[in-house]
């Protein structure tokens, strides 16, 4: 009997992966579902001794097994160029085993970090960590190994790890994918840490809109719980908040308290879960230290560039024709990334702008498209990588009002803790219909009494309006106790900057920084 | 409110009771069995983990995916975050709404996770992709 490969990742489901699969079954051919290759305009994707075809709807699959289907047929599907073309660490595994396999996972060298590690002892295992480089792939870039130090440092009866699965970034999915198609992966690195850091108790935090990645996560959990003990996992779901991707916010809804963000200090490091030292990783980096582990630090560290160390899973989303998972090493351009690995829009239009690192990242102008992949590079152009999300939009974007969703989405999501950010947003959202209404703001009664010395005179002008945003972005910049308010302007300003035209001004903001 | 609910509040609090900060796992559950959580269970809630009424409230009322009041029909969960914003999602919420009426809560989501091949919809824990006016109608017009 024939063997065809599904995936049965949410993505490959959202398509009709299921359909399809039921196809091939009623004509008689085995299904295995496996997780996805990260090749997402051709989902479902079915492959057939090695050979792909995608996407397949059900009416295909008679065609498919009659040797035929040339149309879909995309040859080999591990020499495809967009495979080829990747350095896989993290997702070497895509495409290729069952999500929840013990055996599949055994044979890729599953457990192999975790069981090295036990071989090195807690010290060297992080003292690998820390040469390995790696920096967190949750947005901030603080070095891992740095903080595992600080952990294991820490006296306690207690100590917790805890994986930020929340990826709430639009155009990101690589924990998803990870979840979703490789869960002993990670399963494996919080081990790792656990030992690491002399803690006995992980929690996993995802979202609530990723049902899929929560019920295959407890399986694996449960599968898999003899290997990792005495370390035990529990997963816990998010209630649809993105300010709880951030680790303060995201610790107290583990407590069960409403998500609002804590001052630092007390580090989490020192003071997190229940008052505890707590390691809080993002999913990629915890997968990242399994590969540390098994190849050592110096394996690792070979990619990469500078300060950026290792690869980076870039999630290559929007308006793009070949959207899906990248992992490379550190350096690539965002034009090799956006025109060639990508193939431009999904449109087939020009590129307009591509916004990075998520909602809170810039937008960039295809100028700017030599850019390496570094986080020092885009940190240079006022620009973040963040989880590695790219957005591309085509020329019809509305960037003005790309603007004015960046502060109403920190409106909605804003945790409500400081000024800035609660009250700004909402006033920022204000501020930009004006500037698109071409309705500047008269005088109000307040404005008018006579001991409001500093107001202005007259009817504020576009131009007014316009310093006014800037002067409202420098605020929320500055003024915010995290990056929910204090990065929203990136998107703002970076807007304002490259399309001036789209707010219906030519000159260009410069006083911006 | 008559003693089986009750009943059933307890138990599902009883059953997370051996948990570290229990408070979401029980949300969740009330909600996903109920719909909503209501006073009731509020106060419940707030007697059996040593919290205030208002506490548990503040918790309810910070996230998203609970509700004080029953929703009263069913919910298909629209992405409009960035992604799907560039791929034209905003363009088909107009016919959605119109079809939706007063039969379904047509809301919003910021990303799940399928940004290479939206606009994307949820609909419970079923996930839909590649929407076009057409399919999005269709799929609300499903809807009970
Ligand atoms: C508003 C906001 C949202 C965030 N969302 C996430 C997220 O979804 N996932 C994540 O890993 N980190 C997120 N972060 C970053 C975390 O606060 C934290 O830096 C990260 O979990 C640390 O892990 P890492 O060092 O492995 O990157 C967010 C930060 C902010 C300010
Ligand atoms: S910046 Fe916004 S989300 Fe962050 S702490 Fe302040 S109010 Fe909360
Ligand atoms: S932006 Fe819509 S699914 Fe991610």
């Amino acid at each position: 009997m024939m063997t065809v490969r599904i995936s049965d990742d949410a993505l490959a489901l959202a398509c009709g992966a299921d359909d399809v699969a039921a196809a091939f079954e009623k004509a008689g051919a085995a299904v295995e579902r496996v997780s996805s290759w990260g090749m997402h305009w051709l989902e479902p994707l079915v492959e057939v001794n090695g050979v792909g075809f995608g996407p397949v709807t059900p009416a295909d699959v008679q065609a498919i097994l009659d040797g035929g289907a040339d149309a879909l047929c995309i040859g080999p599907v591990a020499a495809h160029p967009f495979i080829v073309a990747q350095q896989r660490l993290t997702f070497a595994r895509a495409g290729k085993t069952r999500p929840l396999s013990l055996d599949d996972y055994e044979a890729t060298d599953g457990w192999k970090g975790l069981g090295r590690a036990r071989e090195l002892g807690p010290e060297a295992t992080i003292e690998e960590v820390v040469a390995s480089g790696l920096r967190g792939r949750g947005g901030a870039g603080f070095p891992t190994g740095i903080k595992w130090r600080t952990v294991a440092a820490a006296r306690a009866d207690q100590k917790y790890i805890v994986c930020n699965a929340d990826e709430g970034d639009s155009a990101t999915f690589a924990d998803r994918m990870i979840m979703e198609g490789d869960p002993y992966q990670l399963i494996e690195g919080m081990a790792i840490a656990g030992f690491a850091v002399g803690a006995s108790k992980g929690y996993i935090y995802v979202r609530s809109e990723y049902p899929h990645a929560i019920a295959k996560l407890e399986q694996a959990i449960h599968k898999s719980a003899h290997i990792i003990a005495p370390f035990h996992l529990e997963v816990r779901e998010g209630a649809g908040a993105y300010v709880c991707g951030e680790e303060t916010s995201l610790l107290n809804s583990l407590e069960g308290k409403r998500g609002e963000v804590r001052a630092k200090p007390p580090l989490p490091a020192l003071e997190g879960l229940f008052g505890k030292p707590t390691v809080v990783n993002n999913l990629l980096s915890l997968c990242a230290v399994t590969h540390i582990l098994a190849d050592g630090a110096t394996f690792y560290a070979d990619y990469g560039l500078g300060r950026s160390r290792g690869t980076m899973p870039i999630q290559l989303a929007g308006n793009v024709k070949h959207g899906g998972l990248f992992e490379t090493a550190f350096g690539i351009s965002l034009g090799t990334l956006v025109n060639e690995i990508g193939g431009g829009t999904a449109s087939g239009r020009p590129v307009k702008a591509v916004q990075v690192g998520g909602p809170l990242g810039a937008y960039i102008h295809p100028d700017q498209f030599d850019i390496p992949f570094d986080y020092e590079a885009y940190a240079a152009v006022d620009a973040l990588i963040g989880h590695g999300g790219i957005c591309v939009f085509d020329d019809t974007a509305d960037l003005a009002g790309m603007a004015r969703f960046a502060m109403e989405f920190c409106a909605v999501e804003s945790c409500g803790k400081c000024t800035p950010c609660r009250i700004g947003s909402t006033r920022g959202k204000e501020l930009i219909d004006r500037i698109l209404a071409r309705a500047p703001r008269g005088r109000d009664t307040v404005e008018a009494l006579p001991q409001m010395h500093n107001a202005p005179r007259s009817a504020r002008a576009l131009e007014d309006e316009i310093t006014l945003l800037e002067d409202l972005c420098e605020t929320m910049k500055f003024g915010s106790l995290c990056a929910l308010g204090g990065f929203t302007p990136y998107p703002v300003l970076s807007a304002l900057r490259h399309w001036p035209e789209d707010f219906g001004v030519t000159r260009m903001a410069e006083a911006a920084e | 409110m008559n003693d089986g609910k009750a009943d059933r509040l307890d138990e599902i609090i009883a059953s997370h009771s051996r948990r570290e900060g229990p408070l979401l796992p029980i949300l969740h559950d009330i909600q996903a069995e109920f719909g909503h959580v209501s006073e009731e269970a509020k106060r419940r809630i707030a007697g059996a983990l040593n919290l205030s009424r208002a506490e548990v409230h503040g918790v309810v009322s910070f996230y998203h995916d609970f509700r004080s009041e029953p929703a009263g029909k069913p919910v298909l969960k629209l992405c409009r975050a960035e992604a799907c914003k560039s791929r034209g999602v905003e363009a088909l919420v107009g016919a959605a709404e119109a079809v939706a009426g007063d039969r379904v809560a047509v809301e919003t989501v910021y990303c799940l996770g399928l940004c290479t091949v939206g606009p994307n919809a949820m609909v419970g824990k079923t996930v839909h992709a590649r929407l076009d006016s057409a399919k999005l109608t269709a799929l609300i017009g499903e809807m009970a």
